[in-house]
């Protein structure tokens, strides 16, 4: 096993990095990978409580780089996958705690027993991403429709030129299809055109997101969730597999029904 | 505004977008790019004559890559350069 290193990042903050990471993992733990989660947000660590590990946290990132304990011991093993880890960012330090190199020199050790390490990436572009991109052998970026998070994102693809970490794949998230429809949210082509990288998911919005995330459990596990749909095509995607983009006009529903057999759509 | 005359949002969204890009993507303001035109009309009608109301300059995206992009049209010439 050598695992492909993949860091989620967006500039802007709250547009659904936790949630991307939380989803993308247990999705791939779902295809039978094995997944180690690095929550890259030291001081402000979210990726635990989102996957639903906040009480099973000894030791954090900083500890194993500080020497206090074994890599090993700071891997959360997961409730329901046994082959899915998180390494916990620590709550009372700064991101000056982790350097690049020791972010390399841990994601290095973890390559030959993993399918998938899967970095949160704080929000900015400073320290905290410097080292969430250091060991990334592929870079998401996370956006929203909207023209803060679009603008964020694409001062982040031109850092990540810079830096020669490659063109990052895009995911666009909270997409809320009625808006577009209605000519009120930029489309997915409209951000694709704007930041001219390729698409590796479109995630629609969701509110079983939310109902996700309190109970710790992400909606990838939820059968009926149109997000979830989109986080497990993405998950196959970084497997190599080639899927279909979902048709984002198909609505559930009696509304969608009765649109169906008027062939409004 | 008029719920029926208004422009549709997303529109106006990625017009602006574009124009902000182009500028966050080459660290270039509006302010600056006119100052360009300006030295670039200078620095032409040393060698040639042309009709810097009529020179057009701007930023121009194609994917990632950013052009300046330059129209400049001359005053009748009596013989033409190659290139």
């Amino acid at each position: 096993m050598t695992a492909q290193v993949i860091t989620v990042t967006s500039g802007k903050g709250g547009v659904g990095k936790t949630t991307a990471v939380a989803n993308l993992a247990n999705a791939l733990a779902m295809d039978g990978k094995k997944v180690v989660c690095i929550d890259g947000d030291i001081g402000l660590r979210n990726l635990d409580v989102v996957m639903g590990l906040e009480n099973r946290i000894v030791y954090d990132i900083v500890d194993v780089i500080e020497g206090r304990c074994k890599l090993k011991q700071a891997m959360i093993r997961d409730k329901h996958y046994p082959e899915m880890y998180l390494i916990p960012a620590a709550q009372t330090r700064d991101k000056n705690a982790v350097s690049p190199s020791d972010m390399v020199r841990i994601c290095n050790d973890l390559r030959a027993d993993s399918d998938f390490v899967i970095i949160d990436s704080p929000a900015g572009i400073e320290r905290g991403f410097r080292n969430a991109i250091a060991a990334a052998d592929r870079v998401l970026v996370v956006t929203n429709p909207e023209v803060s998070a679009v603008r964020d994102a694409d001062r982040v693809v031109g850092i990540l030129e810079a830096e020669e970490k490659g063109t990052p794949h895009l995911i666009i998230n909270r997409l809320n299809q009625a808006l577009v429809r209605n000519n009120d949210m930029l489309s997915a082509e409209d951000v694709l055109d704007l930041l001219g990288i390729q698409l590796i998911g479109i995630v629609p919005e969701d509110e079983s997101v939310i109902i996700g995330s309190n109970r710790g459990a992400p909606v990838v596990t939820d059968g009926k969730s149109r997000a979830g749909l989109a986080f497990r095509n993405i998950a196959k995607r970084l497997q190599g597999i080639d899927v279909p983009f979902m048709d984002l006009d198909q609505q559930s529903g009696l509304w969608g029904a009765i649109q169906r057999l008027t062939g409004r759509k | 505004m008029n719920f029926f005359t208004r422009k549709k949002s997303a529109s106006s969204a990625k017009e602006r977008l574009q124009l902000v890009l182009v500028h966050d993507r080459t660290d270039l303001t509006p302010a600056q790019l006119e100052a360009l035109k300006d030295d670039l009309i200078k620095a032409i009608s040393n060698y040639i004559d042309i009709d810097p109301e009529a020179v057009q300059i701007g930023l121009e995206r194609d994917g990632r890559e950013q052009r300046l992009v330059a129209d400049i049209p001359l005053r009748s010439v009596s013989r033409h350069r190659a290139g």
